[in-house]
């Protein structure tokens, strides 16, 4: 059982010889494979789509093909959708230098508010949906105050909240599985969009690829960069089209895109969105670079963290709306461990744990990575405690190979 | 100093000498060949302005710098030593102790004085012994210090004397003291000395740095200047002067790296008054006070001081940045204007090219681009979504500008040179369209060339309108730019001088302390500014 990891751990070589050199300033990080020359942060941030890629490929031979045949693929994106929004919002969180413990807690009491009120005080699914992700906001607001304010470590914050709001639910529900009444909330978990509409989903988003290669070349050739040739061009549209073409085609093969998949593609979007293009996610990342820098350049750190559990506080509302849905009951000990997900998806996505570095992509490509272990080791029938040791090592591999080529630039 | 022949009656005596150290950074030389005896029972002052080498070279001592990076040898008792690391360098019974103490707080006097040397049998501690032994080096110094307390419970002082037991406690012959009275009181001050005079008498040699010269005066029997990594005078403390020790500190040649340049001053833009600052974590001690300045339009005001001296201290707090508390007023544009954080600072126009870049003025894995758009990013870019091209135009126009030599603005700012960094900081706050722009040591660790820019650049912003202020430990530096200097000792004005009067004498006197006496005439309070143009020219 040592192949899964190995796919990981044969992954190029992240040898960088970057030598700053007295005198000639600026040279971009280089990587060499063999003969090739490749900018290490490229590097950086394919090595994981190809670790991804080999586990796939492996699995699904492994599987007798099944793993990527319509139904189990349809399958493993849904599994991703709770850990990818969790870890959109993690991301946000670490880059900043913080950590939040208490979102698998969360999860579970924000999932269990919302049952309970449909179920119990007879909300409809608005009120109910809303009361859920409330609460998980409310809940972040606090534990991003005693954080940002009270200077108490987020670590201690939300490990106490990781106890505290497991306990909440648990009183709350008397320890009941709260069972969901109405169909359109499940249907928020297991339901497909039309697999018309999946095609419209699929012809727009080439028309965005397509529109923004042209407006990333029209802005390098302003700023008198290299321009990318023609060949290049038409691989750049090409490449990503063909992968939204066979996404699209795969989950129509079985029922349709489901409605999780989509709620993770717009929570994605908006967090790569605000991540990298608004003035709000360039501070987080100068937060988490150089707290002082940051502050000196009149930045409000603490609002800024503050803000951030929020966010992550809504998100995770969100992810135990579809947690919930999907399992068409609210178990008092749902989401338990979830936060680890969460933290190990950035973390293999190259976040940095010190703060400063990471993206939205790395993030979900993380989460992918981890609900594609889950999935495919599952199919495999490795027993439960295996498939645990195996995560675990893979996360500590994959984290020691990224600190391995850091310490030798 | 020329002696070459290592069976010399004369450096049977003097048990420590350093020969002919050099030790270079990249595009600085440090030390230029220094050399330094000491005998035992000796108390050697080492003096010279902020940068002159002192430190370097007693980390050359001190086996910091490990054997081959340094040039130059160094005798103990006649026998070369090439010390590897810090622990050779104790072995051989060097103690250096540094002017942030390296002390655990957390634990106790007698832990901290046998730390990693705790006297054990099978592993185990023996506390008893290692108490007893505590208690005797303290005693043995007339020290009432309770070996068990906390390091943490005990003032400064007391706890640079636990530092000096446990240098002694290495059987240290050689003591080397950096600043030690820096964060002294006066009285804390006289137990020092009354030590100081006792392991004297027992032969131990020290070597002690300091910027404050009547201290220098009183203890110290031989007194070295450095200056500019060079040994410019050793002699007997008897044969110094405090003038004399002054003008040997800064008695070099400005050169012509400063044009000239007299900027178009207009009215008054800034200004500050009353202005103190105290001490965060000191109560009681004030590090700004009672410091009242104004700055015009197209002036370079100069601050001048030694380390310690508050400058950092008082445009921090103006800034809005500093932990301590802030009493004073602040006038921008002839209003009034409160300050309670930097964003404040921004809005109102100012700009703080902060010390130390890679602390405080960059983020090392983001773009250039991201480093100079920081601090205005919302003016720049947008409120809210931001736009590459509105960053990349500001950005690319300013890196024309400063000349900052890199591939594009999209270089990570950490793969810089210390120059081209300083100017990514200087673009940050230049993008922020400041009225009045405060820079902390801009040419420090950078080299000669890089300097010069940023001297241009000094004049040039000048010209244009914009208010400066310039603190700088190069003392040439401050003379060369400013149009205006005001000279901070230990949180106080105590001189100001217009650039035509100002010689660095005068300054060095008012920043050392050494205010009217000796006959050097500097004026002490703002003003008597007037004053300082006694006929006096500038002897450069």
């Amino acid at each position: 059982m040592t192949k899964p990891e190995a796919a990981i751990v044969d992954g190029p070589p992240t040898t960088s010889d970057l030598e700053p050199v007295p005198g000639t300033d600026a040279i971009t990080p280089v990587t060499r494979i063999g003969k090739f020359k490749i900018p290490t942060d490229v590097l950086r941030a394919y090595t994981m789509v190809f670790a991804l890629i080999a586990i796939w490929i492996y699995f699904h031979f492994s599987t007798g093909q099944i793993f990527l045949e319509s139904r189990n693929f349809s399958n493993l994106m849904r599994q991703t959708s709770v850990t990818g929004v969790l870890a959109v919002g993690m991301l946000m969180v670490i880059v900043t230098a913080q950590i939040d413990l208490s979102i698998g807690s969360i999860v579970g009491l924000a999932g269990g508010i919302a049952a309970i009120a449909q179920g119990w005080w007879g909300y409809g699914l608005v009120p109910s949906l809303a009361a859920g992700i409330a609460v998980a906001i409310v809940i972040g607001a606090a534990q991003g105050s005693l954080t940002a304010y009270l200077n108490i470590p987020a670590f201690i914050v939300t490990l106490g909240g990781l106890l505290a709001w497991r306990g909440v639910i648990l009183g709350l529900s008397r320890g009941e599985t709260v069972p969901l009444r109405l169909q359109s909330f499940k249907s928020i978990g297991q339901n497909y969009v039309d697999p018309r509409a999946g095609w419209i989903l699929a012809a727009l988003a080439i028309a965005a690829v397509v529109w923004m290669t042209i407006a990333r070349n029209r802005a390098r050739r302003r700023h008198h960069l290299e321009v990318p040739g023609l060949g290049q061009t038409a691989l750049r549209m090409a490449l990503p089209a063909a992968v939204i073409l066979w996404f699209i085609y795969t989950m129509n093969s079985y029922e349709g895109v489901p409605i999780p998949v989509i709620i993770l593609i717009a929570i994605a979007l908006a967090g790569a969105f605000l991540t990298q293009n608004t003035t709000f996610g360039r501070y987080l990342y100068a937060i988490g670079g150089n707290p002082d820098a940051a502050r000196l350049s009149g930045i409000n750190i603490r609002k800024h963290i503050l803000a951030v559990f929020c966010i992550m506080g809504g998100l995770a509302g969100v992810a135990s709306i579809i947690y919930t849905a999907r399992v068409g009951s609210a178990s008092p000990d749902a989401g338990t461990l979830l936060e680890l997900d969460a933290i190990a998806a950035c973390v293999i996505g190259g976040t940095s744990l010190m703060g400063g570095r990471g993206t939205v992509f790395g993030a979900i490509l993380g989460a992918l990575i981890m609900a594609s272990l889950d999935n495919g080791m599952s199919l495999m029938r490795v027993q439960p405690y295996s498939q645990m040791i195996i995560k675990g090592a893979i996360l500590v591999a994959a984290v020691g190979l990224d600190m391995a080529g850091r310490n030798r630039s | 100093m020329t002696r070459l022949e290592t069976p010399d009656p004369e450096l049977q005596n003097s048990f420590l000498e350093m020969r002919n150290i050099t030790k270079s950074f990249p595009g600085v030389r440090a030390l230029d060949g220094v050399s330094l005896a000491l005998r035992p029972g000796e108390i050697h002052a080492l003096v010279g302005e902020n940068g002159a080498g002192k430190s370097t070279l007693m980390k050359v001592l001190g086996g910091v710098y490990p054997h081959p990076q340094y040039g130059g040898e160094i005798f103990i008792s006649g026998t070369e030593q090439k010390f590897s690391s810090v622990r050779d360098a104790e072995k051989a019974g060097i103690a250096v102790i540094y002017q942030e103490l390296s002390l655990v707080r957390e634990m106790t006097v007698g832990e901290n004085i046998f730390l990693g040397r705790e006297p054990r049998r099978f592993g185990v501690i023996r506390w008893e012994e290692l108490y007893r032994r505590a208690r005797e080096l303290l005693l043995d110094l007339n020290l009432q210090i309770d070996p068990h307390v906390a390091i943490r419970s005990l003032g400064i002082g007391q706890q640079q004397l636990v530092e000096i037991a446990k240098a002694l406690s290495h059987n240290a012959s050689i003591l080397v003291l950096d600043e030690p009275t820096a964060a002294l009181t006066d009285s804390e001050v006289e137990t020092l000395f009354v030590i100081l005079n006792k392991l004297r008498d027992r032969g131990v040699g020290m070597i002690y740095i300091s910027h404050k010269l009547n201290e220098v005066l009183r203890i110290s029997d031989q007194i070295s200047v450095l200056r500019d990594g060079k040994t410019v005078g050793t002699n007997p403390t008897s044969a110094w002067t405090e003038p004399r020790i002054i003008a040997s500190m800064v008695g070099r040649e400005v050169g012509d790296i400063f044009p000239v340049m007299d900027h178009e001053q207009g009215e008054v833009v800034f200004a500050v008054e009353n202005f103190s600052v105290s001490d965060p974590v000191i109560t009681g001690k004030k590090l700004v006070d009672n410091v009242s300045f104004s700055v015009k339009r197209g002036e370079v005001l100069g601050i001048a001081g030694l380390m310690g001296a508050g400058r950092s201290d008082l445009l921090m707090a103006i800034f809005g940045a500093h932990a301590g508390r802030v009493s004073g007023e602040i006038q921008l544009g002839g209003r009034r204007i409160q300050i309670r954080n930097p964003a404040d600072a921004i809005r109102q126009g100012i700009g703080f090219v902060t010390e130390d870049r890679k602390r405080f003025g960059l983020v090392l894995d983001q773009t250039i681009l991201n480093n100079m758009t920081l601090a205005g990013l919302r003016r720049i870019s947008g409120r809210f979504v931001t736009s590459v091209d509105a960053e990349s135009a500001a950005g690319e126009q300013a890196m024309k500008e400063l000349r900052v030599k890199a591939n594009s603005v999209f270089t990570i700012s950490g793969t810089l040179s210390g120059g081209n960094q300083q100017k990514v900081v200087l673009a940050k706050w230049l993008l922020t369209n400041p009225r009045v722009l405060f820079l902390d040591e801009p040419t420090r660790g950078i080299d000669v060339g890089a300097k010069q820019e940023i001297y241009a650049q000094i004049n040039k912003l000048a010209r244009s309108g914009l208010a400066l202020v310039l603190v700088s430990s190069e003392l040439p530096e401050v003379l060369g730019l400013s149009d205006r200097v005001l000279v901070l000792h230990e949180g106080r004005v105590t001189g100001e001088f217009s650039r035509e009067v100002a010689t660095p004498e005068q300054v060095m006197a008012c920043a050392t302390g050494h205010v009217n006496r000796g006959g050097l005439g500097a004026p002490i309070d703002q003003g008597a500014v007037a004053q300082a143009r006694v006929g006096r020219e500038r002897s450069l």
